[in-house]
């Protein structure tokens, strides 16, 4: 069976449980979305199922979206993504809701981290930095060695070090499902998920349970 | 602030007055035994409001037996929170009295304001 939705991020607050602890939780507007193609094993050599989300202008859309989408006679939508499933069962132009989760349901949630820009190794990847007192000057922040010496004479490729931080591609596994509202579309999970408010997430079944 | 947020968070609790630093307070706090549930007061001295919606806290202080102070850190909005009476306000000049943790006896009194 396929369990996956889009949604947008809106916030993190905290609600209480029945025995009155509070619980963290962020918030999902998740779907409807729409199953916008099935793919299959005979047909592109895997099963998976494609899904749209957010209503858009027609104008928004490119001509071959366009006509991906008018296929299934569906609306013009913004985001369109892939789940793997080995046996979806649903069919092309089906409607996905939040009512597909249940409270207590464990899911992973995967969403694109907030970007960082370029950042340095201590920030980055949690370098010490240089000392900071004993005479040190301009080395406070410093990466230090990168490698070995003469021997081979390179850096590694795949070396840590300064660059480009965050918007990647971030998985949260096993978050339990606190709050289904089938009216106003909404899921909250527990805890925290990838990405800044009112971005992408792809929630979908935990592979580990 | 989002108003599907506000939407799922928890009410505001009508049983709880506005309280400031130095009130005198006794919160009325639900506690289950078993299946049982009966309430528990906690009396004694707000040191801080935290004012933050949902996440609104109060910290209560109060000194047990030996002179030993215990302070509570209580949800505003929390259910099981019954309701919290105000016995009488104090005189203070600052947000956060924890100077107040510091001192026992006489030096630990706060001037009453009516």
């Amino acid at each position: 069976m396929f369990k996956g939705i889009l949604g947008k991020k809106i916030g993190m607050t905290q609600i209480f449980d029945e025995t009155g602890l509070a619980i963290p939780v962020t918030l999902v507007e998740a779907g409807p979305c729409y199953v916008t193609q099935v793919r299959t094993p005979e047909k592109d050599g895997y099963s998976a199922v494609q899904l749209g989300f957010d209503e858009v202008k027609p104008k928004r859309l490119t001509g071959g979206e366009k006509g991906h989408l008018k296929k299934n006679n569906l609306a013009p939508l913004r985001f369109l993504r892939e789940f793997r499933s080995k046996d979806p069962q649903v069919n092309e132009g089906d409607e996905v809701k939040v009512s597909l989760f249940a409270m207590g349901d464990m899911v992973d949630v995967i969403g694109t981290s907030k970007g960082r820009g370029f950042q340095g190794g201590v920030k980055r990847y949690h370098f010490a930095g240089g000392p900071k007192t004993h005479g040190q000057s301009d080395r406070h922040r410093a990466p230090g060695s990168r490698g070995s010496g003469t021997t081979p004479g390179r850096v590694y490729k795949g070396s840590r070090g300064p660059g480009h931080m965050g918007d990647d591609r971030v998985t949260v596994q096993n978050l339990k499902v606190v709050f289904v509202d089938e009216e106003r579309n909404l899921l909250g999970v527990r805890g925290a998920i990838p990405g800044p408010r009112g971005g992408l997430v792809m929630i979908k079944e935990a592979r580990k349970q | 602030m989002s108003d599907l947020l506000k939407a799922v968070e928890a009410p505001e609790n009508p049983n709880i007055p506005q309280l400031t630093p130095g009130d005198v307070v006794s919160v009325h706090v639900k506690i289950k035994e078993g299946n049982r549930e009966r309430i528990q007061e906690f009396k004694g001295t707000v040191l801080y409001v935290h004012d933050n919606l949902a996440n609104s806290t109060f910290t209560v202080r109060r000194v047990a037996s030996n002179g030993i102070g215990v302070e509570r850190v209580f949800l505003m909005r929390s259910p099981r929170i019954d309701k919290v009476v105000v016995e009488r306000h104090s005189k203070v000049r600052r947000a956060r009295l924890y100077f107040l943790r510091d001192r026992t006896g006489k030096s630990a009194r706060l001037k009453q304001k009516f």
